[in-house]
């Protein structure tokens, strides 16, 4: 009844390379993970610290990436981590994003960059045109910047930074209102803080345009029994993290508003 | 639903169709409970609450076993007081009946917490007996005798719905408890709980799970729990609600010949959230087959001599 998926796998980290000041992307041996789609997500067990969700950065020849920030204890402990360290992985869990063609928009911020990424690489063979709009708070937070800019032309990369010190000096909101106003875009894709996800919906909702949003919720059981994860109807984990335009509608009493917190009760965002 | 084979009545409450959501199976709010009575549950029993909010145990809460789950997600709960306003909401939302699962480490925190759940509209009560007594670290409330049936007689004095006790299978004599559970005034039992157990990686020598030890449930605890359906229906007359390791309608068939009235389902959730639409459509072509009128007619066949 239950899957292989959910199995945990002991594995060892292969390499370990530093993305920014808080951001290091950890590669290590899944074959499961491996054959994961854009948008899925994995668990990551540290050793007697603590279990945590991660977005699949990248996934080749039984070879899988997570990029990580470091925000708490259990973060810290990973990023103290070199290559020949011992990890459990369970996963891949949830439903990825979906292909499309045509031309293609994919905005985040922060570490929701990392799912993008994987679906930039798988996209941009199959789509028309493909535009990226990262933000971050400060320049060294910029990820990926250059493998994005090799992905879609310089020219259709837009950065923006809080701080001013790269790119446009603004929320990643506020260019892909103006470049919905000059251009046509057949699917958007987002991952990011759940205020930002919001945001954009907004946004592609008053252009009438479909999209796919990544969320990220308290974590426990990963495949769709403990009800930590919950929005309303849908379990993140198991229904999501991916949701549709739809999707989104019908939850958007709580999209960026509240959430379940760990003792269960609805906490606001 | 009147005519339905497999509507019933179980100590009072009406049930459209015997099968019930496990207590802590995406047990937190209204619309998960609603979206799976849509996916065809009689009725929906909730996380277990207790009087005070808990935020339960660290990662990893769960780990998978051959052909089961270990969990130990720490009984993570938002208290009484605030879910009260949940299970308000949901009774405006939901049609079939909401079971409430309290549990507490005294008789007066079980008493409290199952009163303010019935003034907030709960139509059942469920007692969680399974969580350990302070006192006697390591001992569930629902292993000792003495304190089984204080808690129970303390909350059943206290409330006027119907009150199910949901046993431990981690006892020498289940019959025993069950006894003692219905003199003290269960209306019905609940059997069962997970099974403590443990789960150790051998790469890094650890338990996996962060609270070391856990209980199991899916399929691996089923003949377990059938056992102990059995037993229970030997000594006490009182409906019994059959729990543990069901997915499918052959588990539930089972389960009423060995004397269940309702079964809950946990697990098998996790494969499909309209697993009890499926099972009550396997019941009833079953008991259809055979030639019976009503589920009930099974309830404990497979006690004949
Ligand atoms: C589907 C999904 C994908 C994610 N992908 C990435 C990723 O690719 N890269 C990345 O760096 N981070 C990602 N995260 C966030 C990451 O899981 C948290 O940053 C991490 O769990 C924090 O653990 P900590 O102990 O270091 O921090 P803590 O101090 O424990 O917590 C810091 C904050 O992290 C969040 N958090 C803590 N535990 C969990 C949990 N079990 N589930 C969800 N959120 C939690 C909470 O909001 C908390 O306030 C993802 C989360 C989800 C749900
Ligand atoms: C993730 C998880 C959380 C649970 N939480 C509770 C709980 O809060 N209260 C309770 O009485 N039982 C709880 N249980 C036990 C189930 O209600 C059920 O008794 C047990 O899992 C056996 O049934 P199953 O095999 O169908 O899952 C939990 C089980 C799981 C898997
Ligand atoms: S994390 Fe447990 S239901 Fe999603």
């Amino acid at each position: 009844m239950l899957t292989a998926n959910n199995t945990m796998r002991i594995t060892q980290i292969v390499n370990v390379h530093s993305e920014s000041p808080s951001v290091k992307t950890y590669t290590f041996l899944d074959k499961l993970c491996s054959v994961a789609r854009p948008g899925q997500f994995l668990m990551l067990w540290i050793p007697g610290i603590d279990e945590i969700p991660l977005s699949i950065m990248d996934a080749t020849n039984g070879l899988v990436s997570v990029s990580v920030k470091v925000v708490g204890d259990a973060t810290r402990h990973l990023h103290s981590f070199e290559a020949g360290a011992t990890i459990g992985i369970r996963g891949p869990f949830g439903k990825g994003f979906t292909e499309s063609q045509g031309r293609v928009l994919l905005v985040g911020g922060g570490t929701g960059i990392a799912p993008l990424m994987f679906l930039a690489k798988q996209l941009r063979t199959k789509t028309e045109h493909l535009a990226f709009v990262e933000g971050a708070k400060t320049k060294e937070e910029l990820l990926f910047v250059n493998e994005l800019g090799g992905m879609c032309q310089e020219k259709n990369l837009i950065t923006t930074t809080e701080d001013g010190t790269a790119g446009l000096q603004c929320l990643v909101t506020q260019p892909l209102a103006s470049l919905l106003e000059k251009e046509h875009f057949d699917m958007i894709y987002t991952c990011g803080p759940e205020i930002m996800v919001k945001k954009i919906f907004e946004i592609t909702e008053h252009h009438k345009l479909p999209l796919e949003a990544s969320l990220e919720r308290l974590m426990r059981c990963g495949i769709g029994l403990c009800g930590s994860c919950m929005i309303g109807k849908y379990r993140v984990c198991r229904d999501g993290p991916v949701f549709t335009t739809d999707q989104l509608r019908e939850v958007k009493d709580e999209l960026g508003i509240s959430k379940i917190g760990f003792d269960g009760s609805r906490i606001p965002i | 639903m009147e005519n339905s084979p497999l509507s019933t009545t179980l100590a009072g409450l009406q049930l459209s169709n015997p099968t019930m959501l496990a207590s802590g199976i995406t047990g937190y709010s209204a619309e998960s409970f609603l979206r799976v009575a849509k996916g065809g549950a009689g009725a929906i029993v909730t996380k277990s609450v207790s009087t005070q909010p808990r935020i339960g145990y660290a990662n990893p809460i769960v780990v998978q076993a051959e052909a089961g789950l270990l969990n130990a997600v720490g009984l993570p709960n938002p208290g009484i007081d605030i879910f009260a306003e949940e299970i308000k909401y949901t009774k405006t939302l939901l049609h079939v009946p909401l079971i409430v699962s309290i549990f507490g480490y005294s008789a007066e925190e079980y008493t409290i917490a199952a009163k303010k759940a019935v003034d907030a509209g709960a139509d059942a009560i469920e007692l969680n007996v399974s969580c350990p007594h302070v006192k006697q670290t390591g001992a569930e409330i629902g292993q000792s005798p003495q304190l089984l049936s204080e808690v129970v007689q303390q909350v059943k004095a206290a409330i006027d719905r119907t009150l199910i006790v949901k046993l431990s299978p981690n006892v020498t004599d289940i019959g025993v408890l069950a006894q003692i559970a219905v003199e003290a005034g269960a209306d019905a039992l609940t059997a069962v709980n997970t099974l403590r157990a443990l789960a150790i990686d051998p790469e890094t020598q650890l338990p996996i799970l962060s609270n070391i030890k856990g209980g199991l449930s899916g399929s691996a605890v089923k003949p377990v729990a059938l056992r102990c359906v059995y037993d229970i229906a030997e000594v006490v007359d009182v409906p019994i609600i059959g729990c543990g390791g069901i997915s499918n309608w052959q588990d539930t068939v089972e389960f009423f010949l060995a004397g269940a009235s309702a079964v809950q389902i946990g697990t098998a959730v996790v494969n499909d959230m309209e697993v009890f639409c499926a099972i009550t459509k396997g019941v009833d072509t079953y008991l259809r087959k055979k030639h019976y009128e009503s589920v009930k007619e099974i309830v404990g066949r497979a006690h004949r001599k």
